[in-house]
């Protein structure tokens, strides 16, 4: 199979999957077999394409022409390598926790859902692999729709309203702004290809740079800048396993992963670096990051707050992209994975919870320790690996993007970074100590751990969690491709 | 002479003579299949002669063996052959499909009239595309505009009459001001033919007559292609006619009007005055930007399902006004890509809307809620054709708005302000769309009806569901590959430009 | 050919806002109907008028003239097929208005747009 072969199977693989989901739909076993087999498949195909890319290949699929020299393609390089084996290994673990957490609550129409599932993942693939702008903006697009079926699950009229404010919020300003602001580019570079170094020096100067930065970074709602975050604990009313890939990892990072993409290869670094009208995102960074961060302090219910806190850490990788040296770009693209790895765990916990107790208020989680030892203790890494602290992956990434913000003598990023790390602690910890220490309320029902693929699940990303601490090597490889190398 | 060279005049042909043969056959069956043989004829003949254009550029053909300016010439190039698609596309898929609904709106006794009626549109329409006399469109417009009539008026609500009537009297006047705006430009440059036209005005000293020619037929044509503030038939036009009917005319009647104005406006009048485009962009952008304003606003608000689609109309053609007053080969090709586009966003939306109510009393918005579960795949086709009206990326809708806005952004100051009003309106859409897919997903069926009426609610007719499905993908496959609009349009405004200093 | 000169296109003028005025002021549809008749036979007089050449004589070849000067059929032509349209449209237009009036008891549209807002109502 060529390399472009396989970037073709990786974008189709989930559709055909979700073919087949539908016409499963009346033999559970039989979609749920589906549906982890799809995830499988998939997992391999996309790892198949890390060895070419670490060794310098980008390989490149075009799928047609459109118009004025614009087309649909795809092309592989190490930022979006990253994210799409990030997605596509996770799928299996949430697939396998879907399966739990969808059973064990009874949930209805679970084929839909296994469906909209899988089109939302082959629109984040194709996110990661678009060659260019066009591709991208197509993918975002799709994969907002799709999940929207999920996010309005249940179906009633609190949720149908949520859901509104979600699509609301990520179509509106994906067709308001982001849109114009690929208009604007394309007429002004003429391509809309990612090239190393972008496409955009020497094009435009002045306050123009600085306005069309906002239009892509205010458009791409997904990466949830404050004031267009609102959609994110829109979101929460989602069934978990849908905040728990799609509001941790796949949505939230296509964001992100879409702006970083956008700083790199359209505007380029070098470029941005030396135009001052560009210098907000960094205060706009971290002011979502302060702000996010202390509301997260005032809410009350587990999976908002987790929201909150998904917020802040977004703007982390937006920070890290726009401190704009080589070591925090890195730091911008290992954070994507190892927040991935510590929110998914505990989401999965926040499930888990629901799904044995029916809890969902922080004050109920009284001594939910002693109950749900694994699910607690998986929720514990995480929480860690919010804050930063050793040996989880949260650790790793904050270094980096620490490093680079000293390496250009960045204070304004080091100040923000250390305050949100107080901050994180300051609304993780009471939790954990809750949890852990305190005695449960009198009258509370008995429960043990949530059904077992559910726990299995949430413990293997917490291990991950732990695992990227140590073994990060290949990302870093892969990665410092991104600026040539690291200085 | 071989049949292909009198494809031409088979286009009128074969819709005009077959109409007669309709009134004699009388039964409904017999009628409705010798109507659909006709439209699909016609449509083959219409795709035959885009292929002709496309390969070997424009055609030109003499009626009756009279030479030019004597006799009547009819011309193909690249945007009647657009339009001729259009025409005769929406009528054969409408027709070929429509069976179920249009049998629910009349009685069989009168359906061989009704189908007479139609091809007489058809004939009319699709001789204004590719005829090439002013005078000969005034005709060919006054036949389809009174078959029209006759068609919006079989609506089986009585209001169906009283906006009948409204159409009537706008539309005429709209066709009289065209004739009035003829004449003089015939006693200035005594000719009839828009290539003789063309090249005669420029000779002509006196200004005036010229310019008052140019208000006439632009107001008078504005009228007839619903250019804002003239809209006001056509909501109720489009509402209280059969659905089937409000689907063909939707996609393409409008157009017509709107490409014999580019036609006058581009190429004969641009050639006697300098200054032509400069007044024509002042005078069409701003009825253009607050017809897309105005239009989705009202289209917001609204509750009756092809009230709403009818405002949007209004919007869509300001769109297609908008590209075309930039005047520009960007902004024409955009104007002329979104009419091929909305033709079929808007076509598949009002087939959506026959299907469900094939099957559903109202078409209030509350009258459709909960419908995507018992009408999953008539849903699903307008949700699709939705998302082309608001302009997702990967359908048609998508597309020639690109096209608008990179039109919008060379113009400097104006262009800006053009692209901030159409994402405004792309907004607007976004929420008037998602207004009936969520009332058809989401919503809940009122408590009158009970479980045994929604039992009794399933899937539209097949062909109607065929038909649908298939313009819904075109939206998608004109969305992925949209080299035969943009090849088309392309051509076409680098022709209309052709006067333009 | 000062303004008296002119009086065809003066009567032209005059005629067709006379119609137009019908057709918009008054509710009575067979009046607008009216109107849209006087509107359209104003045009039909400007074709009329600018066919005619000063001392021409009717467009009909005659044995043993030669030089005689014809005034322009053409316009005549033109004007006859937009006179059979006025027809047909005043024709169409009169049966509508028997249809309304069978439907609504009243040719007034006032009166029918009141109706129509009193059904859109009770619907609701």
């Amino acid at each position: 199979m060529s390399p472009a072969d396989t970037i073709a199977t990786a974008i189709l693989l989930p559709l055909v999957g979700a073919v087949f989901i539908a016409l499963c739909g009346r033999w559970p076993n039989v979609r749920e077999s589906v549906t982890l087999f799809t995830a499988s498949a998939l997992a391999i195909v996309v790892w198949s394409l890390t060895p070419l890319i670490m060794a310098g290949d980008r390989p490149e699929l075009v799928v047609a022409q459109l118009f004025g020299g614009l087309s649909l393609a795809f092309k592989v390089e190490p930022l979006g390598m990253l994210f799409a084996a990030l997605a596509a290994t996770l799928w299996i673990v949430n697939s396998v926790y879907s399966i739990g957490y969808m059973r064990g609550n009874n949930e209805k129409n679970q084929t839909r859902f296994y469906v909209c599932f899988a089109i939302a993942l082959s629109a984040a693939l194709g996110v990661a692999f678009a060659g260019n702008l066009v591709t991208l903006f197509l993918s975002y697009e799709i994969l907002t729709l799709s999940t929207f079926p999920l996010v309005a699950h249940k179906g009633d009229a609190a949720t149908v309203r949520s859901a509104r404010v979600y699509l609301g919020i990520l179509l509106g300003t994906s067709i308001a702004l982001f849109l114009p602001a690929i208009i604007w580019t394309y007429s002004v570079a003429g391509t809309l290809d990612f090239e190393p170094g972008g496409i955009l020096s020497g094009k435009l100067a002045g306050p123009a740079v600085g306005l069309l930065l906002a239009l892509y970074v205010f458009g791409i709602g997904k990466a949830a800048m404050m004031p267009v975050h609102r959609w994110l604990p829109a979101a929460m009313v989602a069934p978990t396993p849908v905040s728990a890939l799609l509001h941790a990892v796949a949505v939230v990072k296509a964001g992100v992963f879409t702006l970083t993409k956008v700083i790199i290869y359209v505007f380029g670094v070098d470029f941005l670096f030396a135009e001052p009208s560009a210098e907000w995102l960094l205060y706009a960074a971290a002011f979502t990051i302060i702000a996010a961060s202390v509301v997260a302090l005032r809410q009350q219910n587990l999976k908002r707050m987790l929201a909150y806190s998904t917020i802040g850490q977004l703007s982390y990788v937006i920070l890290a992209a726009a401190i704009l040296t080589p070591l925090s770009e890195v730091g911008a693209a290992i954070h994507i994975v190892a927040h991935a790895f510590g929110k998914i765990t505990l989401f999965f916990a926040a499930g888990a919870i629901y799904t044995a107790s029916k809890k969902t208020e922080l004050h109920q989680l009284r001594g939910i320790g002693a109950r749900m030892p694994w699910t607690m203790a998986a929720f514990t890494i995480g929480a860690l690996s919010m804050i930063g602290v050793p040996p989880t992956g949260g650790f790793v990434s904050k270094w980096f993007i620490l490093a680079g913000a000293f390496q250009s003598d960045n204070y304004v990023a080091i100040f923000t970074i250390i305050l949100s790390t107080v901050l994180n602690a300051a609304y993780f910890l009471p939790i954990i100590f809750m949890a852990w220490f305190s005695t449960e309320a009198p009258g509370g029902k008995a429960h043990g751990e949530a059904p077992w693929p559910a726990v299995l699940a949430l413990c293997v990303t917490a291990l991950a969690t732990l695992a990227f601490f140590f073994f990060n090597q290949p990302v870093l490889e892969l990665e410092s491709q991104l600026v040539g190398r690291i200085k | 002479m071989s049949l292909v060279q009198q494809l031409p005049a088979l286009q009128v042909a074969v819709p005009l003579l077959t109409a007669p043969l309709v009134i004699l056959l009388r039964g409904p069956a017999l009628a409705w299949a010798a109507a659909s043989a006709a439209s699909a004829m016609a449509f083959a003949i219409a795709i035959a002669l885009t292929a002709t254009v496309l390969s070997q550029g424009a055609i030109s053909y003499d009626m009756g063996g009279w030479p030019a300016p004597y006799g009547i010439t009819l011309n193909i190039d690249a945007l009647s052959a657009l339009v001729l698609l259009l025409v005769t596309g929406a009528s054969a898929v409408t027709l070929l499909c429509g069976r179920a609904s249009l049998g629910q709106a009349m009685d069989p006794g009168r359906q061989h009239l009704f189908f007479a009626a139609w091809l007489i549109v058809l004939a009319g329409l699709s001789g204004i595309a590719i005829t090439g006399d002013a005078f000969n469109v005034f005709v060919f417009m006054e036949i389809s505009s009174l078959a029209t009539y006759v068609l919006i008026a079989a609506g089986s609500d009585r209001r169906a009459l009283t906006a009948t009537f409204k159409y009537l009297i706008m539309g005429t006047i709209g066709a009289t001001f065209y004739l009035i705006g003829v004449g003089l430009v015939y006693m200035m440059t005594g000719t009839l033919n828009f290539a003789d036209m063309e090249v005669r005005i420029a000779d002509v000293t006196d200004h005036r007559p010229i310019l008052v020619a140019a208000g006439f037929i632009t107001v008078g044509l504005a009228l007839k292609a619903a250019v804002f503030p003239l809209h006001i038939w056509l909501p109720g036009a489009y509402t209280y006619a059969p659905h089937m009917v409000t689907a063909f005319l939707a996609a393409c009647s409008t157009k017509v009007a709107i490409y014999i104005l580019l036609r006058f406006d581009f190429l004969v009048f641009q050639g006697n005055f300098d200054v032509h485009a400069v007044r024509f962009v002042t005078f069409l952008a701003p009825l253009a930007l607050l017809g897309i304003l105005v239009g989705s606003a009202v289209a917001m608000v609204q509750g009756h399902l092809k009230r709403l689609l009818a405002f949007s109309s209004v919007a869509q053609v300001g769109y297609i006004l908008l590209g075309a007053s930039f005047a520009s080969a960007a902004g024409l090709t955009a104007s002329i890509a979104h009419m091929f586009n909305h033709a079929l966003a808007k076509g598949a939306l009002f087939l959506a809307v026959a299907a469900i109510a094939t099957r559903v009393a109202g078409l209030r918005l509350d009258d459709i809620a909960g419908i995507a579960r018992r009408m999953p795949f008539t849903a699903a086709a307008m949700a699709l054709a939705g998302a082309s009206l608001v302009g997702i990326p990967g359908t048609a809708g998508f597309v020639s708005k690109w096209l608008l806005l990179q039109a919008a952004f060379e113009q400097g100051a104006f262009g800006i302000m053009s692209a901030v009003v159409v994402v405004a309106s792309s907004l607007a859409a976004v929420y008037y769309v998602w207004r009936i897919v969520e009332a058809m997903y989401f919503g809940t069926p009122a408590s009158g009806e009970t479980a045994t009426a929604d039992s009794a609610v399933a899937e539209a007719p097949w062909p109607l569901l065929a038909g649908l499905w298939l313009v819904a993908l075109s939206n998608i496959y004109f969305g992925l590959v949209p080299s035969l609009p943009i090849t088309l349009s392309e051509t076409a405004a680098i022709e209309l430009l052709r006067n333009m200093p | 050919m000062e303004l008296l000169g002119l009086y065809n296109y003066w009567v032209f003028a005059v005629l067709l806002m006379v119609g137009f005025y019908a057709v918009i002021a008054r509710p009575n549809m067979i009046k607008k109907l009216l109107g849209l008749s006087i509107f359209q036979a104003a045009v039909f007089l400007l074709y009329i008028t600018m066919d005619k050449v000063e001392g021409g004589t009717a467009p009909i070849i005659q044995k043993g003239v030669v030089d005689a000067i014809y005034s322009n059929p053409l316009p005549q032509v033109l004007i006859l097929t937009a006179i059979v349209v006025g027809i047909s449209t005043t024709a169409l237009g009169l049966a509508l208005v028997v249809r309304i009036y069978e439907a609504y008891g009243t040719i007034e549209e006032d009166e029918t747009q009141q109706l129509d807002m009193q059904q859109s109502d009770s619907h609701k």
